[in-house]
């Protein structure tokens, strides 16, 4: 039988899609960060009183400023991808997939730089 | 056959979800609920880099019983799938898929997430 694949192809190991496995690799290796990410952010902020100058004073210190925009980073492309798969499983319709994937991808990048920017005015801010 | 032994599940409408299928729908669910979640979490964060008299106006809603609860909910899905996710990472490298490990990691993983939310509400609670 007539094997219609370049060895190109083969070797990339590619389908008609052009691209691979990087979701799945991309999950788990947002996730790895995350292990150590989450329990030093939820141990952290359950230690500290709730008032503000505190909450500033603990961000300002720069190895937190640093973990932090880190964490949000990490955080809102693990959730994108999480939701992208969640999406793709339960709506059939190709048009309300699309525009949903694009509205949720657009809200996980929004919230992510408020986030960031947020953590970097407070940190950099007078 | 009313006397019969045969397996009445599973069925199409009658079906009782193991732990393991009712924790993986969980592992979803959680995920779904932890993504809303980080609006109000960036939302604090925003007022606290707003101003003062923002993050003062919100520290009530937190300490009240609808915050409390948000932030309960939150921490206990957060650890959920945190658990979860960890025995993902290892199916993802081969561990763990006999049948009975299977059931062993489930509850082991919804024990660990009560521990652990349990931890941080006591330290909070220290704090």
């Amino acid at each position: 039988m007539a094997d219609l694949r370049s060895p190109l192809s083969k070797v990339k190991g590619l389908g008609s899609a052009k691209e691979g496995t990087h979701h799945f690799w991309h999950q788990r290796l947002t996730s790895l960060l995350l292990i150590p990410l989450v329990l030093w952010l939820g141990f952290s902020l359950a230690a500290m009183p709730v008032d503000h100058a505190t909450l500033v004073e603990w961000i300002r210190q720069p190895f937190v400023t640093v973990l932090l925009v880190l964490l949000i980073v990490v955080v809102f492309y693990h959730a994108q991808l999480g939701l992208q798969v969640v999406l793709e499983d339960y709506i059939s319709s190709h048009a309300q997939r699309t525009i949903s994937l694009l509205l949720t991808n657009f809200l996980c990048l929004l919230l992510g730089i408020v986030g960031v920017v947020s953590v970097l005015k407070i940190s950099l801010g007078a | 056959m009313p006397n019969s032994k045969h397996p009445m599940s599973p069925h199409l409408q009658i079906y009782r979800l193991p732990l393991t299928a009712l924790l993986s729908i969980t592992h979803r669910i959680t995920g779904v609920i932890l993504a809303l979640g980080c609006i109000v979490l960036v939302w604090i964060l925003a007022a606290a880099a707003n101003s003062v008299v923002y993050y003062q106006a919100m520290v009530p809603h937190l300490q009240s019983w609808y915050g409390q609860l948000f932030l309960f909910g939150f921490i206990f899905s957060l650890y959920l799938h945190f658990c979860n996710g960890v025995r993902h990472l290892f199916w993802d490298v081969g561990y763990g898929f006999e049948l009975e490990t299977v059931d062993l990691t489930a509850k082991l993983a919804i024990a660990l997430a009560v521990i652990l939310t349990v931890a941080t509400w006591a330290v909070a609670g220290m704090g």
